[in-house]
């Protein structure tokens, strides 16, 4: 059995009655570690992209641009220059000399050609090396060409994927507030941190409209710029995935006096939370009632298919793994819809105050992870006795290699699982992972599979 | 349509690139270091790059890629990566304990100038490589070359790290296989066996990327080439490089180092190909070439014959790896198609002249692009201008599948969205036997799906 890493003692919480919990975050991964981390360029990378309407270019050598092509799965109702791949795939010369030149070619024949709404330039690690004043050529293009070229200073080693977030609110601030906010109606709010994978935020956005609920920007899932332009003239700011956009939504806080609430569309009682939250901030009894009735009726169709899988998955236990730490609590508790046990739970980014909460939400020992690695998940599917792992891409393999089953709640999901239909898909999703008879030719797994 | 902005009309770009035909050098380093057995890649940059080549890898070979990171931070990048990979190989001795780590560097390290056999040095000095363990490198510049190129220098990095000369020479030849998937290089180890010829194979990724479903983890699978093998890769009769872009620098350098003459092939994909490898081995050991393995190619030419009508002067793009695409495009030749547009972001010399040496002046219309523009959207122009009846690329050709309703077939680095290239090879009689499967089925699919009612045959 692989030990933990020293560095990494404090950011292990075993559940130990004899373990003091206090878990140490927000650190940067020790060297050597296969961490399963990614970097600031990737932080910005993924919250912007989904802006359909824009150019995103990727001012770097070639890499970075071609491994976050397309790979999110972020859906678009209109404009998809999002699943492009621009770069300005810097050679060695410009590394010598500069990019600066490069980068105002790529960006006036990539405007020339596309015609966008705004352009995003990302910052690599290289950028950040050789000091190309990206601002200044951002400010140049923009004047020419009459549109917002936003630089996003994203260099790679400039901190980990919330710094990354962090400098893609910044980016988002430069274009909110420079749209036209008359005619919004009082009962309106900006959905922020949903990306739209597998078409989440119409999912969101369909129950906002029954309840009587206007968006007046997705920021970003299924975004568009001139949408992002007016988000001030929103009355409340509904943030999910709270890690990638809690700076924004306290700055336009301070800025515009817009309010924010913190929700995740994950799971029955979380997804009525957010729906009766706001409706509190944003409605009168009227909304409330509509509310009460949405809800209503999306459960009563759901239950009884999901009361089946419960008695089918009652007592299998899982290990949670994400980005962000915020959507872990609703695994927990869509888990526990399913009659399932959360026995490790962790995330690459969680802070100080993610793991209090995990922790009190959790049972007494389940093991809490910050910026784990695959030893370590292996070694706590195999002691915790584990039957389902929700992760990205890079933990499928892990699951399937120990005969575990899989979930992925990451880029790679294919089916919609916010709101109560994807609640259902969830369910399903889980229940034919855990009970999939492929495990029953696994010596370890057949609890569930009535295998060998 | 998803690529609806493709306009037919070229306007030449200076520098636009725009759908890549390529991607970055360390990921084709941490690709060839795990064909090395007990060996931890180890990415000397920031987070992100190393997660990326792990989720990348992940996504085509459906396997769990570990390598480690230096874990650049902004003081790494003010004053240099040493301590951070020092630390680095200490951490991953003491806790994964491979037998070998190999460093691949990136853009920022590079640019920063981070000297890594000095860097070694000092971690060997300060204790922090325990008895018996090595650390190899290679220097890996994402703003050069390419993925392809990243794959050679780690190839050519096992050679000078390893490679020792020797007075003896083994009857043994030492297969460079270029960067194929696992189960090609089963299926020319296979060919090996057959002929009852010793080889050392390297890098050797099956057995590592293609790994069975036991239960366990395994950390270090059982496949790869130790590097004891390594060791007497100086010590064989002969080098066989398979796809000189990917091959040939090793190759060299055996021959310089530890005079192991080479034979530069192209990977063995396609009849003549395959041809031309069958024979290479048979020449250097003087054995014959057994009734099965022609029994095999005899097959090959069956199913060709049965289907030479199909495939008679059908035009076919193609992209991905020069390697690659020169052995592709000589079957194709064979195969009576016609290889209209060929396009590879891979740099180096001589790729045109390949392309036309293979094609013998059959297809005069040929498009071929490299470098600088060589990217899927000039591919996707071309195509507009005048269309072809298939695809055959790595899967960021579906968009334009999808577009212009081309049949479609996938073969290249990365495949992201089918199953298959893991478990069956391409490569040897066989697998251009699959190529032929593919290639047959996807016209015939899109017959069946498409042909009016009353043209809708049962027996094709």
């Amino acid at each position: 059995m692989i030990d933990i890493l020293k560095d990494r003692q404090n950011q292990v919480f075993e559940g130990r009655k004899d373990q003091k919990f206090e878990m140490s975050c927000d650190k940067i991964s020790a060297a050597g570690s296969v961490s399963q981390r990614a970097c600031v360029f990737c932080g910005s990378r993924v919250v912007l992209y989904p802006i359909a309407d824009a150019v995103h270019l990727v001012h770097g050598p070639v890499g970075c641009a071609a491994y976050t092509w397309d790979i999110r799965g972020a859906l678009s109702s209109g404009p998809e220059l999002h699943r492009l791949s621009f770069s300005t795939d810097l050679k060695e010369k410009d590394v010598v000399f500069g990019g600066e030149k490069k980068l105002y070619k790529v960006l006036t024949e990539l405007i020339d050609t596309y015609h966008p709404k705004a352009a995003f330039v990302y910052g690599t690690c290289i950028v950040g090396v050789i000091g190309d004043d990206m601002d200044a050529v951002c400010r140049t293009v923009s004047r020419e060409k009459g549109i917002d070229v936003i630089p996003v200073h994203s260099e790679g080693f400039k901190g980990t994927k919330k710094n990354g977030y962090q400098a893609a609110c910044t980016a988002l601030s430069n274009i909110i507030g420079t749209g036209d906010i008359s005619g919004i109606p009082e009962a309106s709010l900006n959905i922020m941190g949903d990306f739209n994978v597998a078409g989440e935020t119409w999912q969101i956005k369909s129950y906002y409209k029954r309840i009587g609920v206007n968006v007046v920007a997705s920021i970003t899932g299924d975004g568009r710029v001139d949408e992002i332009r007016r988000a001030h003239g929103a009355r409340l700011n509904v943030v999910q995935c709270s890690g990638s956009m809690m700076t924004l939504a306290q700055s336009m806080k301070e800025k515009y006096n817009i309010p924010f609430i913190r929700v995740s569309y994950f799971g029955i009682e979380d997804m009525s939370k957010a729906l009766y939250e706001v409706a509190e901030r944003l409605g009168d009894a009227a909304m409330l009632e509509r509310t009460k009735s949405l809800v209503q009726e999306e459960v009563a169709a759901i239950m009884p298919e999901i009361r089946y899988y419960r008695t089918k998955l009652e007592g299998a236990r899982a290990l949670v793994y994400t980005g962000g730490a915020f959507k872990v609590f609703s695994l927990v508790r869509s888990l526990r819809t399913l009659g399932m046990k959360t026995v490790v739970a962790g995330s690459q980014t969680g802070d100080k105050e993610d793991y209090q909460q995990l922790r009190d939400l959790c049972d007494e020992d389940t093991v809490l992870l910050d910026d784990t690695n695959p030893m370590e998940l292996a070694k706590y599917i195999q002691e915790k006795d584990v039957d389902l792992l929700i992760g990205g891409v890079k933990e499928r393999p892990i699951a399937y290699k120990l005969g575990v089953g899989f979930c992925d709640h990451n880029h790679e999901r294919k089916i919609c699982l916010a709101g109560y239909s994807g609640m259902l898909n969830f369910s399903r999703e889980v229940y034919s992972s855990v009970c999939s008879p492929v495990w029953s030719l696994m010596p370890r797994r057949r609890k569930f599979t009535g295998g060998i | 349509m998803l690529l609806r902005h493709t306009k037919p009309e070229i306007k030449e770009r200076q520098v636009l690139t725009i759908n890549p035909a390529k991607t970055c050098q360390p990921i084709g380093a941490m690709y060839a270091s795990l064909g090395i057995h007990n060996c931890l890649p180890h990415s000397h940059g920031s987070q992100g790059c190393c997660a990326y080549h792990r989720s990348t890898l992940t996504r085509h070979y459906k396997e769990q890629v570990l390598s480690g990171t230096s874990s650049f931070t902004e003081g790494a990048a003010v004053f240099g990566g040493q301590s951070n990979l020092v630390q680095a190989i200490d951490n991953i001795f003491t806790v994964y304990n491979p037998d070998i780590i190999a460093v691949h560097t990136t853009c920022l390290s590079e640019t920063i100038g981070d000297d890594i056999p000095q860097i070694i040095g000092k971690a060997k000095e300060e204790g922090k490589i325990p008895p018996g363990k090595i650390v190899i490198h290679t220097n890996t510049p994402s703003y050069a070359g390419s993925h392809v190129t990243g794959f050679s220098n780690m190839v050519a990095s096992m050679v000078s790290y390893l490679s020792e000369p020797g007075e003896k020479r083994a009857s043994r030849a030492n297969i460079i296989p270029g960067w194929v998937d696992p189960a090609d290089i089963r299926e020319i180890k296979r060919l090996l066996d057959m002929m009852d010829i010793d080889n050392i194979m390297f890098p050797d990724t099956s057995g590592v990327l293609d790994t069975p479903l036991t239960g366990k983890q395994e950390y270090f699978p059982a496949g790869g080439t130790t590097i004891q093998a390594l060791r007497a890769t100086g010590k064989s009769k002969i080098t066989i490089a398979l796809g000189p872009t990917s091959s040939l620098a090793a190759a060299r350098l055996l021959d310089t180092k530890c005079k192991v003459p080479y034979e530069i092939l192209d990977l063995p994909i396609g009849l003549e190909a395959t041809d031309a490898f069958v024979d290479t081995l048979r020449r250097n050991f003087h054995t014959d070439v057994p009734d099965e393995i022609n029994g095999e190619r005899g097959r090959l030419l069956n199913m060709i014959s049965n289907m030479h009508q199909y495939t008679y002067n059908k035009r076919v793009a193609l992209w991905g790896d020069p390697d690659q695409l020169v052995a592709l495009t000589q079957f194709l030749v064979l195969l009576n198609m016609k290889p209209v547009y060929i396009v590879t972001g891979t740099p180096g010399n001589n790729f045109t002249d390949r392309i036309n040496t293979v094609l013998k002046g059959t297809v005069p219309e040929v498009k071929v692009l490299q470098g600088q523009g060589a990217d899927m959207y000039k591919m996707h122009q071309w195509i507009k201008q005048e269309g072809v009846d298939l695809l055959i690329g790595n899967t960021y050709g579906k968009y334009i599948a999808r577009d212009e309703n081309t049949p479609f077939i996938r073969a290249g680095f990365p495949i992201l969205d089918r199953v298959g290239h893991q478990y069956f090879p391409i490569v040897g009689y066989k697998g251009a036997m699959r190529l032929c499967e593919m290639i047959l089925n996807a016209f015939l699919d899109k017959k069946d799906r498409e042909c009016p009612e009353e043209s809708f045959e049962l027996v094709m």
